[in-house]
């Protein structure tokens, strides 16, 4: 995926290769989430170009927009949950594909399972707790498999057992399923535990893109340094 | 005889009504629920599609449309009585229609002023579900009208609690249905019609007759059976909702 500007992000060129884990680093505000919303499409870019696939999107229509956000999966830092049960949050993105009822079954009883949260199928997904809620979403998020991943600050809520079962989460679903996956996050210790490529975002500009190893020992950019080493840069 | 003495009388009057199966008040009682109900499930068919057009569809008029929903909540009932009654006399506008002090006449004037409150309503429970929720369905590869779909589950007790308000204040109205509907009750046998049977004769306007010929006791049977209407209907609504 490449993109261009938009207002509250400036010189933003970035490319997405297919089936890696890109982490988007920065301070709460630097434009992280906006950044994702593009890359999900929900909102457009203000100028410049933003592709999928090789497809240029920017003159497509909300149909065609959607066909193609059917092949993503975005996971907030706070998750929506549907007033249902849990099977019914995570069997949603399947019934509204209209997968036939033994696939649901078989795929949400899967996702539950990947996350830890089989035999809470008939659960009021509103009596969960955060950490459960959370990775319900997930499993909601996973099951009808999508080609990418955008996970906003998945974890920023959530206490160590369940950060590391998210993050165990995350590096199953990508090493089973090739999930091209991008994170958004501050924090700096599970970039370095789960990341391939690190993209550093300070005040809206794109200020470094490197590989992990690259990132942590010897970044391009001191503002990338300053960051890593803590400094508040705003 | 005391207020307390009639507000007795009329309680045990209500009983001996109500068990006896009274055809006088069976009758008032079926058009009640008959023009109100059909009313209600009319307007309700209108506002709620209406309350999810003003919430997801952003044209041109629509904060208009919204704040005449919500002066219509409060639309004085005898104006609108009055308004119907001008349009449907004989020499009325609609006077071809020969709808006046009929039933129809009483549904449409209920409608107007029920329509407004159910949208209202529903308008304020479809937009108290969370951006979140429908921007979940969306990353899910979800459209518009699976969005619409989910934000109905979700603001489900929000429409039935706006479909129930506007069902009680159809059955507790009475300025409005009293003048396009004429409180008619058949004295005797008309047309093969039975005795001492409403036409256009409903609860409250038939309290507002008793009353007014001094049947205080007939008022308050009358009166605790309306209550006890709109309690059933409530009661009813809140299993469904716990069921749920």
């Amino acid at each position: 995926m490449s993109i261009g500007k938009k207002d509250i992000l400036k010189n933003i060129g970035l490319t997405i290769y297919r089936g890696e884990l890109f982490a988007l680093m920065g301070p709460s505000g630097a434009g992280k989430t906006t950044l994702l919303r593009i890359l999900n499409l929900f909102d457009d870019p203000a100028s410049g170009d933003l592709m999928f696939g090789g497809m240029l999107l920017n003159n497509s229509t909300f149909g065609e927009k959607n066909n193609i956000r059917r092949r993503m999966s975005m996971l907030f830092q706070t998750p929506a949950v549907f007033n249902t049960s849990v099977f019914d949050n995570v069997a949603y993105g399947l019934k509204i594909r209209k997968a036939d009822k033994d696939t649901i079954e078989k795929k949400v009883g899967n996702a539950l399972s990947i996350v830890g949260l089989a035999g809470k199928e008939k659960q009021k997904a509103l009596t969960l707790s955060g950490g459960e809620a959370q990775r319900m979403a997930f499993a909601r998020a996973i099951v009808y498999d999508p080609d990418v991943l955008l996970l906003d600050e998945p974890t920023a809520n959530l206490d160590p057992a369940n950060v590391a079962k998210i993050e165990e989460i995350i590096k199953r679903i990508r090493s089973e399923h090739g999930t091209t996956i991008v994170i958004a996050t501050h924090n700096i210790y599970q970039v370095k535990r789960i990341a391939d490529r690190v993209g550093i975002l300070l005040n809206g500009e794109l200020i470094e893109v490197n590989s992990k190893e690259g990132i942590f020992s010897s970044p391009l950019d001191a503002r990338s340094s300053a960051f890593i080493n803590g400094e508040m840069i705003y | 005889m005391s207020s307390v003495d009639f507000l007795f009388e009329g309680i045990i009057k209500a009983f001996d009504l109500i068990i006896g199966l009274d055809p006088y008040v069976l009758s008032i009682t079926g058009v009640s629920i008959r023009v109100s109900g059909t009313a209600t499930i009319l307007a309700a068919l209108t506002a709620i599609p209406l309350a999810f057009a003003l919430s997801f569809l952003d044209f041109r008029g629509r904060q208009v449309l919204i704040t005449l929903v919500n002066t219509g909540m409060g639309l004085p009932p005898v104006f609108v009585g009055l308004f119907i009654f001008v349009m449907l006399v004989p020499a009325g506008p609609l006077g071809f229609l020969r709808m006046i002090f009929t039933p129809e006449a009483m549904i449409i004037a209920q409608y107007i002023l029920v329509t407004p409150i159910i949208t209202g309503i529903s308008l304020a429970a479809i937009k108290a579900v969370p951006g979140s929720i429908i921007e979940t369905v969306y990353t899910l590869g979800g459209r518009e009208m699976d969005a619409i779909i989910v934000t109905l589950r979700e603001a489900k007790s929000g429409i039935i609690t706006a479909i129930l308000a506007g069902l009680g204040r159809a059955l507790a109205e009475v300025g409005a249905i009293l003048i396009v509907g004429g409180n008619i009750a058949y004295t005797g046998s008309i047309g093969g019609i039975g005795e001492g049977l409403s036409y256009t004769r409903t609860l409250t306007t038939a309290i507002t007759s008793e009353t007014s010929k001094g049947d205080i006791s007939t008022s308050i049977a009358l009166g605790i059976i309306l209550i006890s209407l709109n309690l059933s209907v409530n009661l009813l609504a809140n299993l469904i909702q716990r069921r749920d």
